[in-house]
């Protein structure tokens, strides 16, 4: 089994794994970091999205071995201690979940929109989150942590 | 104690940030897939390709013998154990019982839908079990199927169960029948119509999974599963499926990420994972994939239905009838019996004065997944038939669209409808009004000239509707069929120290619970809300309970809460009267102290606990300690009631719908949190317009699911749906102590009539009157080029 050696959020991790061992399992099952979440089998929920190198990638659709060598940051590595992120303050400020499973990737995929477009606009918001379901929230309070998180990251991170 | 249940700390009506957001929004939130237990193997479930087939030879040799497989059990296994059993009997007209086969756990000697359970392969890990699944060889005789309403009604159709003549369940009434056909064959007018409520898959997000375990050495089995109520899986799968007694059957439901109906049934997977677990003395784990959701998980609405509507000349309703075709699927759910009767016929009176109404319902077996309960859960359905039979009376007569649900609205309370249910409180006219306004109702035809002017059509469309929910009493249910109660419990445990855990039997999986019900402890208890936790999930911490479903957490559990901690203040009463040496009637508790009538002599409700638990100096012949448990029964449904606006603009080259206003004007009773509430709301509106525009779970011929995974059925994202317009105008409740109704599925009830009657207003220029959902691009579309041929 080939060995793979990551970054993730901050530490160095290394582990054998199956080739086809997907990123999301790996994070889940050898690093017991179970925040990040599979939601569906095609790649369109979400609930997988983590950062690779600073950018959002859905580890449901990522090999282990893809990561070797990456930097990767979960739900788990976002907040600083017990002060989170100002895009988790937001969703709670805001009320941007409810069940909380799609959180974690909804989250992690915000960040990634902000860093790339500092002030987005709501259509901009909608379009970004295309690729990350919620059944319960009808997205009206994700939309708007959103962008009082962008206006709180104060321009990208 | 003022009647409200308030004691004026301002805990209730407050906004205030969640409790559960701290774990969810850090990535510890703690879901089935989430937990490993030491020795644990997985399980892969086989299901069948095949929607209907004699099951030959299932040869499982070779699986048994691939690597780190450790059991390979299929239907004849388990065959001694009970069957999946259903939680409502319905009789049909003549009054016989409606055909209720016995659903095994996993097939035996035939399947009758794709997905159902095969066979179930354990194995050290993931891929092992699902590798040797594939090893196993099955012999599917296959017959014709039965997949559709139509099909399984048909002359000659294929028998899902052999006992059930013409695929038949039952065939169920409610109403006065000759009164509701005398009053149409009277009336000056009449409109009908047909309309199909298309299937729906409710695709919470979290997946569902189980893990099973046992330990001999005490004999308790557990549970972990993504259910909306432990305890009833408790009830159900102890006492009617293994036959285990409750103090040897833990059920926990963790975190789980969403239900909207799906996860209130017991399901087989549930006996399997717990009777493998027994077999094999180690924790066996499943999770499903969403493949395997999409054919595994309940589904739910698929009705074909015919009305007609009579009125009189000034368009007052004076006769309603209502025939239809509801599939159950190929086994009966936990409640699938009872949503397309008792949560659907009930409700035609909606917010109307209709004297006379009749209801008929063909409960039909099919080849396809079994049906159950999906947010609104059988009252999506009947609002959805007669706000389309009301615009279509409007259209029929000229008379405005508003003006004719206002001409019939009820006004006078308590208001016995035709239907059985009793309304306790309401004002139609006030959320009405709301609506009007908020929309800017009036401005429309401005609106809609302008989007001419960009080539592109506008509608508006309109729904006025109540709700029940928070479904009793458990005597009612029961007289009507239903084999459980419908109360619910609650537990209030003040510590020494004047902390509290609350203990529900209801279960939180988005609805905020851990908020919702500290906020009515803080407040009636005059405690700090950050000194209240709530517990939900166990059945080994929480004394009984029925769960989360039909909008009732708050109406029923919330009360069982209340109630409790008023028995606490009454033993504090006591206490505290013995402490300051006064008499028990002089003793007046407000915001969290005990104080003496007339005096400024207090104890708070700390010292009142301390000394419960350190009772030295103590009444005598008084229990030690500060908990109450109560269980509440309600008195009678609770009917929410609302306005829905929905305006759209189509594009007649495309038939593309977009949705571009939604206004609600809702009275949901008493509101607790407002930002929760309103995130209700905004989610059943999101779950409605999906079903309006969006979704539709469709089968071919043959039994195979066509729309089985994310990438055919359409779900809503974010960019298909519109900014909320919410407002209240709230009346309360009358029998219950908070006068709080329910708020969940008020969004997916009252929305989709009001956005298909937006559709069809955007195409009335055209001639188009009927629009069936979901209202997609291709069916506008071809609307227009057939109305267009017909010009």
């Amino acid at each position: 089994m080939p060995a793979v050696t990551m970054t993730v959020n901050g530490v160095s991790r290394s582990a054998d794994v199956e080739g086809r061992t997907l990123l999301v399992d790996f994070l889940r099952e050898k690093l017991q970091l179970t925040g990040t979440h599979v939601g569906c089998d095609t790649s369109q929920c979400g609930a997988c999205v983590v950062h690779m190198n600073g950018q959002s990638v859905k580890s449901c659709t990522c090999l282990a071995v893809d990561a070797d060598g990456a930097d990767v940051t979960t739900i788990e590595g976002l907040a600083n201690g017990a002060d989170l992120h100002p895009m988790q303050k937001a969703f709670r400020e805001h009320h941007g979940l409810q069940c909380g499973f799609c959180t974690p990737g909804m989250v992690m995929s915000a960040i990634d929109l902000v860093n790339r477009n500092p002030s987005p606009s709501e259509g901009e918001v909608r379009h970004w989150l295309d690729g990350n379901f919620c059944r319960c929230t009808g997205y009206h309070n994700i939309v708007k942590a959103v962008m009082a998180g962008a206006d709180a990251m104060g321009g990208g991170s | 104690m003022s009647g409200n249940g308030s004691n004026g700390t301002g805990f209730i009506g407050a906004s205030l940030k969640r409790k559960e957001d701290a774990r969810f929004l850090t990535g510890r939130g703690r879901y089935t897939d989430d937990i490993n237990l030491p020795g644990q193997l997985y399980a892969h479930l086989l299901r069948s390709t095949v929607a209907h087939a004699n099951l030959g030879s299932v040869d499982t040799s070779a699986a048994e013998a691939a690597p780190g497989v450790q059991a390979v059990f299929t239907g004849p296994d388990m065959e001694d154990v009970g069957g999946i059993p259903t939680g409502w009997l319905i009789h049909s007209k003549d009054g016989s019982p409606m055909v209720e086969p016995k659903h095994p756990a996993m097939a035996i000697g035939k399947v009758r839908h794709v997905g159902e359970i095969v066979a179930i392969v354990v194995a050290e890990t993931r891929d092992q079990a699902r590798e040797a699944a594939a090893l196993i060889d099955i012999d599917y005789q296959e017959l014709p199927a039965a997949a559709s309403l139509e099909a399984a009604r048909a002359d000659g159709a294929p028998l899902v169960w052999d006992e059930a003549a013409g695929n038949l369940c039952y065939d169920w009434e409610v109403g006065d029948r000759a009164a509701a056909e005398a009053a149409i064959d009277g009336a000056a007018h009449t409109v009908s119509i047909d309309v199909v409520n298309q299937r729906l898959v409710p695709n919470a997000i979290e997946p569902r999974a189980a893990i099973g375990n046992f330990d001999p050495t005490t004999g308790e089995y557990t549970l972990y599963t993504t259910s909306q109520n432990p305890h009833l899986i408790r009830l159900l799968l102890g006492a009617f499926v293994l036959g285990l007694p409750e103090h040897k059957l833990r059920i926990v439901a963790p975190d789980v990420g969403g239900g909207f109906g799906s996860k209130i049934p017991h399901y087989a997977e549930e006996a399997i994972l717990t009777w493998t677990a027994g077999r094999l003395a180690r924790p066996v784990k499943w999770t499903s994939d969403r493949s395997e959701a999409f054919v595994s998980d309940t589904q739910g609405r698929d009705h074909i239905s015919t009305a007609t509507l009579g009125f009189d000349e000034d368009g007052r309703f004076v006769g309603l009838k209502v025939s239809t075709q509801a599939n159950l699927g190929a086994y009966l759910s936990t409640f699938a019996t009872c949503v397309p009767t008792y949560l659907y016929g009930i409700l035609f009176a909606g917010p109307y004065t209709t004297p006379a109404i009749y209801c008929e319902v063909e409960g039909v077996f099919t080849n396809t997944v079994p049906v159950d309960a999906l947010r609104g859960a059988g009252r999506p359905e009947a609002t959805y038939l007669l706000e389309r039979l009301v615009d279509k009376a409007a259209a029929a007569t000229g008379i405005d669209r508003v003006d004719i649900r206002r001409r019939n609205f009820i006004r006078e309370f308590p208001y016995q409808t035709p239907v059985a249910l009793q309304y306790d409180q309401g004002d139609y006219d006030a959320t009405l009004d709301l609506a009007l306004e908020a929309s800017d109702w009036d401005g429309f035809e401005a609106r809609r000239n302008e989007a001419a002017s960009r080539g592109k059509l506008r509608g508006i469309g309109i729904s006025t509707f109540i709700e029940a929910c928070g479904i009793a009493p458990s005597a009612v249910v029961g007289s009507l069929g239903a084999r459980a109660g419908l109360y619910e419990v609650g537990s209030v445990r003040v510590h020494p120290t004047g902390s509290v855990s609350v203990f529900t039997g209801t279960h939180s999986h988005g609805q905020g619970h851990e908020t919702t019900f500290a906020q009515i402890v803080a407040e009636t208890l005059g405690v700090d809300f950050e000194a209240v936790d709530v517990v939900h999930g166990d059945t080994n911490a929480i004394p009984f309970g029925m769960g989360t479903y039909g909008s009732r957490s708050l109406a029923v559990g919330g009360t069982a809460i209340y109630n409790a901690v008023q028995k606490v203040i009454a033993k504090g009463r006591k206490i505290a009267a013995h402490l300051l040496e006064a008499s028990e009637e002089d003793i007046e508790f407000a915001d969290g102290n005990f104080t003496v009538a007339g005096t400024d002599r207090s104890k708070s409700i700390g010292e009142v606990a301390l000394t419960a638990y350190v009772p030295h100096n103590y009444p005598e012949g008084l229990e030690p300690g500060l908990e109450e448990t109560a269980f509440y029964d309600p008195l009678n449904f609770t009917f929410p009631a609302g306005t829905h606006v929905a305006e759209v603009e189509v594009d007649p080259e495309t038939g593309e719908v977009e949705l571009v206003a939604v206004t609600g004007a809702d009275d949901v009773g008493r509101i607790i949190n407002p930002m929760i509430v309103n995130g209700q709301l905004h989610g059943g509106l999101a779950h409605g317009i999906g079903q309006a525009l969006l979704e539709h779970c469709e089968y071919d011929d043959e039994g195979q699911l066509v729309t089985g995974s994310y990438m055919n059925y359409t779900m809503p994202r974010a960019g298909d749906l519109p900014n909320f317009n919410i407002n209240h105008n709230t009346t309360h409740c009358t029998h219950n102590p908070l006068g709080v109704k329910g708020v969940g599925e008020v969004g997916s009830i009252g929305v989709p009539p009001a956005v298909i009657n937006a559709v069809v207003d955007a195409l009335s220029p055209l001639g188009v009157t009927h629009m069936e959902m979901p209202a997609t691009s291709e069916r506008v579309w071809q609307a227009i080029q057939a109305a267009q041929a017909q010009d």
